[in-house]
């Protein structure tokens, strides 16, 4: 019988608490404001954004930290790295969405996971022109990014610079060339043939 | 001697497993040496029809329709992400009975795994076993939200449903069932011979290779990564508890090797788990009364949700790991952007490395072994690329060469 309260109280690997430790090094949680002031530092006027703080809890309330920031895609590939050399960065997705002249990408990273209550989400906006709308791999940093930039590809119509691996994920390979969900500027014809609404045909 | 090796596709319809997917694997002899994915058959286009169709209330039943088995934890998210987007805090008891649906779904969702994990290596009594105990907490759900599953509890700014002093007395019932046959389960997952020896260094996913591969939930905590979002950024009633994530090598006092065995001592304990977070809500539940949303009148939310201009994201651990939602708002009746990101999606490339170097008749534990929320493995067509000759090997007859695998090892062990 597990007489222990298993899961609950402090955990029973040292230090785990405050740091998290991998491959014999040890990363150390920095405070929210104080990650956005090192992110500042590095690179300068070429990101802006704001940390926002929300309060969880019932209790005991507890505060949690997220960073939405924008970059330049030009340096975008340099924050992932400078962001993995911290700690082996997690990225959870990649959403993004049609904004007029631009397609804008947020990429949703999690930093400091794996230390008690002090993960930090660095959601990071990228514009990219529509008449150009290319963006390098993140893949060489970090390989779990494939199946989101695929996906980023056939929803947005955007284009991945070196991505290893560039086919369809998610759509049938019937869509027409060209079409792209979550665009608003498809072509309306197209639009007609591809989506339909199975509940006004009486199915 | 000319290298032979075979193209074996694996899918994409079955119906036993929960959902479509396709697996292509090249193998040399028994041993797989490639492996490629082909998604996206049960790609509904639920983001679509959310942004063009549903209104933010609307699409919380969308949200829930992501899934059959974590059919809260699709919710809890996107209800978080729109309350971010809006500036909306629900009151503090619909958190508390927030995070108690999404335990009690917790235990339900892990032993209906470990029944499936039983019937893929041709354990079938413990299946049965296994989904019979798991009936008790689907009936403390139905009980408290009216359902076995699609429990419709959430809601943009609080719950839908109270639990009263009986749902509360029924749930601490349900939690001393647990703590009683937690030791049977115990016994027959973790202690097992025949179980640790059919799935000890099988499917294997080094802590660094989780890492690069993002993956979330079981599988990473498995491999060794201690990352459960309700440890690292604690939110809705869990910033309460002290919650730590479950890694196997505190109960198999071995080195974690990342396979098959230590993911389901993760899971297996994460049910305990489960139970004591239960207790510990009820507690609170009882000495936090008050309201359980912080508007009744929907059309007032409804009008609040269309003037809001906002972005949020959502995140919930749910059974598989991180479920993350993004929503905006902006001025229209519907959300602007809604994005899912289901645990599975991040554990998609994980399958890549644990099933090099496997043999056919472990494919079907290792695809399990993640919860795949999103599987499956219908036929197999063996294709022999030098003659063109090609044959179809049923799900059924890969499953036998697995119960077969087992057969042995049950002999070697007696």
């Amino acid at each position: 019988m597990v007489k222990r309260r298993v899961g609950m109280g402090p955990s029973p690997y040292k230090d785990d608490d405050v740091t998290y430790a991998y491959n014999g090094k040890k990363v150390i949680a920095v405070d929210g404001d104080e990650l956005w002031r090192k992110i500042k530092e590095n690179f300068g006027d070429e990101v802006e954004g704001e940390v926002k703080t929300f309060t969880a809890g019932v209790k005991r309330k507890k505060e949690y930290k997220e960073i939405w920031l924008k970059i330049s895609r030009e340096r975008f590939h340099d924050l992932v790295k400078w962001m993995n050399e911290i700690q082996p960065s997690h990225l959870a997705v990649a959403s993004g969405r049609d904004a007029g002249e631009e397609i804008e990408l947020i990429y949703h990273f999690s930093l400091f996971y794996g230390i008690r209550g002090r993960e930090i989400s660095v959601n990071v906006k990228v514009s990219l022109p529509k008449n150009d709308p290319v963006i390098d791999t993140i893949t060489d940093v970090i390989p779990g990014a494939l199946i989101t930039e695929r996906e980023k590809q056939e929803m947005l119509g955007i284009k991945v610079r070196n991505i290893p691996d560039p086919r369809r994920v998610f759509t049938s390979d019937e869509l027409p060339e060209g079409y792209y969900p979550w665009r608003n500027d498809n072509d309306p014809e197209v639009e007609k043939e591809v989506v339909r609404d199975l509940s006004k045909e009486g199915l | 001697m000319a290298e032979k090796t075979f193209t074996v596709p694996i899918g994409p319809i079955h119906p036993a497993l929960k959902e479509i997917e396709s697996f292509i694997l090249t193998v040399d002899g028994e041993r797989v040496i490639k492996v490629d994915l082909d998604l996206g058959y049960s790609h509904r286009g639920l983001e679509y029809v959310v942004t063009h169709r549903c209104n933010p209330i609307q699409a919380i039943y969308i949200a829930e329709r992501i899934c059959g088995i974590c059919s809260t934890s699709h919710p809890y998210a996107y209800v978080q992400s729109m309350e971010h987007a809006a500036d909306i805090t629900p009151p503090e008891r619909a958190e508390i009975i927030r995070a108690i649906i999404a335990e009690l779904e917790r235990i339900h969702s892990h032993i209906l795994w470990a029944g499936v994990a039983a019937h893929e290596i041709g354990f079938d009594t413990l299946l049965h076993w296994t989904w019979m105990i798991r009936e008790n907490v689907l009936d403390v759900l139905e009980t408290i939200t009216g359902n076995r599953v699609s429990y419709a509890m959430y809601t943009i700014g609080g719950v839908r449903r109270d639990i009263d002093e009986k749902g509360i007395r029924q749930i601490r019932a349900s939690a001393k069932y647990y703590r009683e046959v937690f030791d049977k389960l115990v016994e027959v997952f973790v202690e097992d011979t025949t179980v640790k020896m059919r799935t000890r260094d099988i499917g294997i996913l080094t802590r660094e290779e989780a890492e690069r591969q993002v993956a979330v939930g079981p599988t990473a905590r498995g491999s060794g990564v201690p990352k459960d979002v309700r440890y690292d950024k604690p939110y809705s009633a869990y910033a309460d508890l002290e919650i730590y994530p479950i890694l196997p090598d505190e109960f198999t006092h071995e080195e974690t090797k990342g396979d098959v065995y230590d993911r389901i001592v993760v899971r297996i304990f994460e049910v305990l788990q489960s139970v004591h977070i239960l207790e510990d809500l009820c507690d609170l539940l009882e000495t936090t009364p008050g309201p359980i949303t912080y508007q009744q009148n929907l059309v007032v939310v409804l009008n609040q949700l269309k003037r809001a201009v906002g972005e949020g994201i959502g995140r919930h651990e749910a059974p598989r790991g991180e479920v993350f939602h993004y929503s905006m708002l902006n001025k229209r009746e519907q959300p602007v952007v809604w994005k899912v990101r289901a645990p599975t999606y991040n554990n998609y490339a994980s399958w890549i490395p644990m099933m090099k170097g496997a043999q056919i008749a472990d494919i079907p534990i290792v695809i399990a072994s993640i919860d795949p929320c999103l599987s499956c493995a219908d036929r197999m067509t063996v294709v022999d690329e030098r003659t063109g000759e090609s044959k179809v090997m049923t799900l059924q007859q890969m499953r036998e060469m697995g119960w077969r695998k087992t057969k042995e090892i049950r002999r070697r062990v007696k």
